[in-house]
């Protein structure tokens, strides 16, 4: 009796595993990563919102891109790298033509599908976060960090502390405390910050936080005895309320406080209570519902009850807002891959990374979007795979976001010899040859 | 009364001390080892060979590894993620700095994993050391530290990872007498050698000598040291090669699994995870720690699929996720409760009852 109870368990799990949902043959198939649980779900579920509402609007308001409807489905990750190779593999033969392109959202995932999805040709957008060095398209053909890299947001932050200062000269002598997620992530920026310190003339002072970074005492008091002038804080989840409640307690004025966009969310401030008023946060993309395109989305989905969102009020936040700046940038993408490979036709992955590479979002176009001021322009090159390196700085009021700069560009003589050197260094580890980029159309 | 060892007698030392005694169990071994390394290679497809069934042999391994310590000797670990990164980190640095290796350079790689489980065995014996004088859950709090040090070090000193600016390592290629292990079917059948071999070489350990010396310390230490046992000796050896298997294992996860691992990837929640697979699996037994790696690795994936299979667009998504983990640690649970012993106990009661067929009296 057990034996055959556990036979037919084992075939209805084979089965399950086995069962593709259909797909009908014009559909371009999009598989996301996603995570809605765990301690960074307030990121997973806001991004991915965004995202799939996004394409909904399209598909909704436009009835595709070029009459190709996209279609999606959604594996959770956890924020675990094993998980998310696992439904990266899931998900990448499904739909008409396989995976079109795969967004992590997570540092360590992209890292472990840089050589997987260079291998099967699926391109990896990492809108954002990721490996800096990938910018150098010449080395990584199917990775593109888009808009920024947290390389180039790091040198718009300086160049926004020096503004503040009132000249890049007067950051001489300054000091400047760098508290740091202690993952991959976190450290990213530390040889940035260095190469700064050493062209401004300031001091800079690397502090660690260990994950999930719920326990700062320690850290602050560092910051109190460095009696820093600026504290850049590069924090994740739980680590910002944290920071910004410790930075109350020892007495730090928040508005001297500067964050990346990981750490520049409703999400972070919210919990923080009123100590977080006055705290500044990098961002490519800017908080609010009052854009065209929030507003098609909440007409053209929402009212119609599809929206994915579960709370409608995060609607319009920074996180969302993202999202929705993931969707924008992967159905222009499609389109610009559609217009070289033919209208109307589901692109494959291969396609999808040309589309990609010629990606062109000008002004102009971003006005006819409707996401004007909402996330910057962007041209994205063989050579170049960011494309903007653009940030807009907001800070938080004690109840919503406010913009408080125009768009501030990284500084690319810094960042891209860096670049160039840190890819070099990875093509020789791995025996990549880099493509010729100015052979490439 | 087809599973009955009547009739088959064995006539010398060497026949009674076999792994497998009972001729079916003999058939059956072969059978799936057969069905292992012939049928799956063929019937799999990409997805199951990557995403699957490679995790759950590395896992396995690791889980093997933290049986050995905890199961067989009884010394509680929280450490075997950072064996692990210690093995992975290990043969990264050997391929990495040893690029004209002057023997055997066809089997390159291997000597890599044998350097990481080395490496992985060295700082098991250093953070084993406490366990001559603490014991139990105090142990455990030991092992934690090796957990967080060996983590540190790592993102600490840039040299283990070649100064990569974020602390990741990108693992070489795997290449086996000339040929590159880059096939789905070729990269399963490279983990199912080596755990296979592995496997072996613990079930044969744990029926000697040595074996039968770590559970007599489980058992009492008091009472082993007695008899003659050397605690120094035993103990420590059971950390050397329960971090042995935990290194190569987490060589495995980076070279033929992740490709691309940061430290912060070995981290205190998957030294959860691999002792929860023993648990599961069962405590003391070779067998428990596949049941278990197999359990704890493929539960969420099924769930994950089931979920999308049968509610797709029915749940909100936030809801689906969070319902899949709440039926997993209900599962747990439920397991724990119908069988403290494990999945590994449970087949052993189904072995017995096997004898018994068809005349249960």
């Amino acid at each position: 009796m057990k034996l055959k109870k556990t036979v037919i368990t084992g075939l209805a799990i084979a089965a399950t595993l086995g069962a593709a949902p259909a797909f009908s043959a014009g559909e371009q198939f999009i598989g996301l990563t996603s995570y809605r649980v765990g301690p960074y779900a307030a990121g997973g579920s806001g991004i991915f919102g965004g995202l799939i509402d996004y394409m909904s609007l399209v598909n909704a308001r436009d009835g595709g891109i070029n009459g190709v409807k996209l279609v999606w489905e959604e594996c959770e990750t956890e924020y675990n790298n094993a998980r998310g190779v696992e439904c990266y593999e899931r998900l990448k033969t499904k739909g008409p033509t396989g995976n079109t392109v795969v967004h992590p959202l997570s540092t360590g995932i992209t890292y472990s599908l840089i050589d997987k999805a260079t291998a099967d040709k699926i391109p990896i957008i990492s809108l954002g976060y990721g490996r800096t060095d990938a910018t150098d398209g010449s080395v990584f053909p199917y990775v593109f960090p888009l808009v920024t890299n947290y390389w180039s947001q790091n040198t718009a932050k300086i160049k926004f502390i020096g503004m503040k200062e009132g000249g890049m000269d007067k950051l001489k002598g300054k000091k400047i405390v760098n508290i740091y997620h202690d993952s991959a992530y976190g450290k990213e920026t530390i040889p940035v910050l260095d190469v700064q310190a050493k062209k401004y003339g300031f001091s800079v002072t690397h502090v660690p936080v260990a994950h999930p970074g719920n326990e700062q005492q320690s850290q602050w008091l560092q910051v109190r005895q460095i009696k820093p002038d600026w504290v850049i804080l590069r924090g994740w989840g739980v680590m910002n309320p944290t920071a910004l409640k410790s930075a109350a307690k020892i007495g730090f004025p928040r508005e001297k406080i500067v964050g990346v966009w990981w750490s520049g969310a409703e999400e972070d401030t919210i919990p923080a209570g009123s100590a977080a008023k006055g705290f500044i946060a990098a961002g490519f993309n800017v908080a609010g519902a009052n854009y065209p395109v929030i507003k098609d989305i909440q007409k053209f989905v929402y009212a119609k009850g599809n929206g994915n969102m579960e709370d409608k009020s995060r609607v319009g936040s920074v996180y969302y807002n993202r999202g929705v700046v993931h969707g924008i940038l992967t159905v222009e993408a499609i389109r610009t891959a559609q217009e070289k490979f033919g209208k109307g036709k589901p692109i494959t992955g291969e396609q999808m990374r040309w589309g990609i590479e010629h990606l062109n979002v000008d002004a102009k176009k971003l006005k006819a979007l409707g996401a004007e001021g909402f996330m910057p322009d962007l041209k994205v090159t063989c050579s170049d795979h960011e494309g903007s390196g653009k940030v807009k700085f907001q800070q938080w009021d004690g109840k919503k976001w406010n913009v408080i700069t125009d768009w501030i560009d990284a500084d690319q003589s810094i960042v891209r010899p860096m670049i160039e050197e840190s890819a070099a260094k990875y093509a020789k580890e791995k025996g990549i040859k880099p493509r010729d980029c100015s052979k490439e159309s | 009364m087809l599973y009955r060892e009547a009739g088959q007698f064995k006539a010398s030392y060497r026949e009674d001390q076999q792994i497998f005694p009972i001729r079916q169990d003999k058939i059956a071994i072969a059978l799936i080892l057969a069905f292992f390394y012939l049928v799956v290679p063929v019937i799999g497809d990409q997805y199951w060979l990557k995403a699957i069934l490679v995790p759950v042999l590395i896992f396995s391994l690791a889980a093997l590894g933290l049986n050995i310590l905890t199961g067989y000797a009884g010394q509680l670990s929280l450490g075997t993620a950072a064996f692990m990164a210690a093995g992975a980190f290990g043969a990264f640095n050997f391929m990495l700095r040893m690029p004209d290796f002057p023997v055997f350079s066809e089997v390159k790689i291997l000597f890599a994993f044998i350097f990481g489980g080395l490496m992985a065995a060295l700082v098991g014996i250093v953070f084993g050391l406490p366990s001559l004088r603490i014991k139990g859950f105090y142990l455990a709090v030991a092992t934690l530290a090796a957990q967080f040090f060996v983590v540190w070090a790592l993102t600490k000193f840039s040299w283990f990872s070649n100064y990569s600016s974020s602390g990741v390592i990108s693992a070489q290629d795997v290449v086996l007498f000339g040929v590159p292990i880059d096939t789905p079917e070729s990269r399963y059948l490279f983990v199912l050698v080596i755990v296979t071999v592995l496997a072996l070489l613990a079930k044969n350990m744990v029926r000697s000598a040595t074996g039968r010396a770590w559970m007599a310390v489980r058992d009492m230490d008091v009472a082993a040291e007695v008899i003659g046992i050397r605690l120094l000796h035993t103990k420590l050896l059971a950390f050397a090669v329960s971090s042995f298997y935990c290194g190569v294992a987490g060589a495995l996860y980076a070279f033929c699994y992740l490709g691309t691992v940061e430290p912060e990837g070995f981290n205190l929640d998957m030294s959860f995870r691999i002792l929860f697979m023993i648990i599961i699996g069962g405590v003391g037994s070779v067998l428990g720690s596949f049941l278990g790696a197999a359990f704890i690795v493929l539960l969420p994936i099924f769930l994950n699929v089931f979920f999308h299979a049968v509610f797709a667009g029915a749940v909100p998504a936030g809801l689906g996720s969070n319902l899949e983990l709440m039926i997993f640690g209900g599962l747990i649970i439920f397991f724990l409760i119908v069988e403290p012993h494990g999945l590994a106990r449970l087949w052993q009661i189904g072995k017995e009852k096997l004898r018994l067929w068809p005349f249960p009296h």
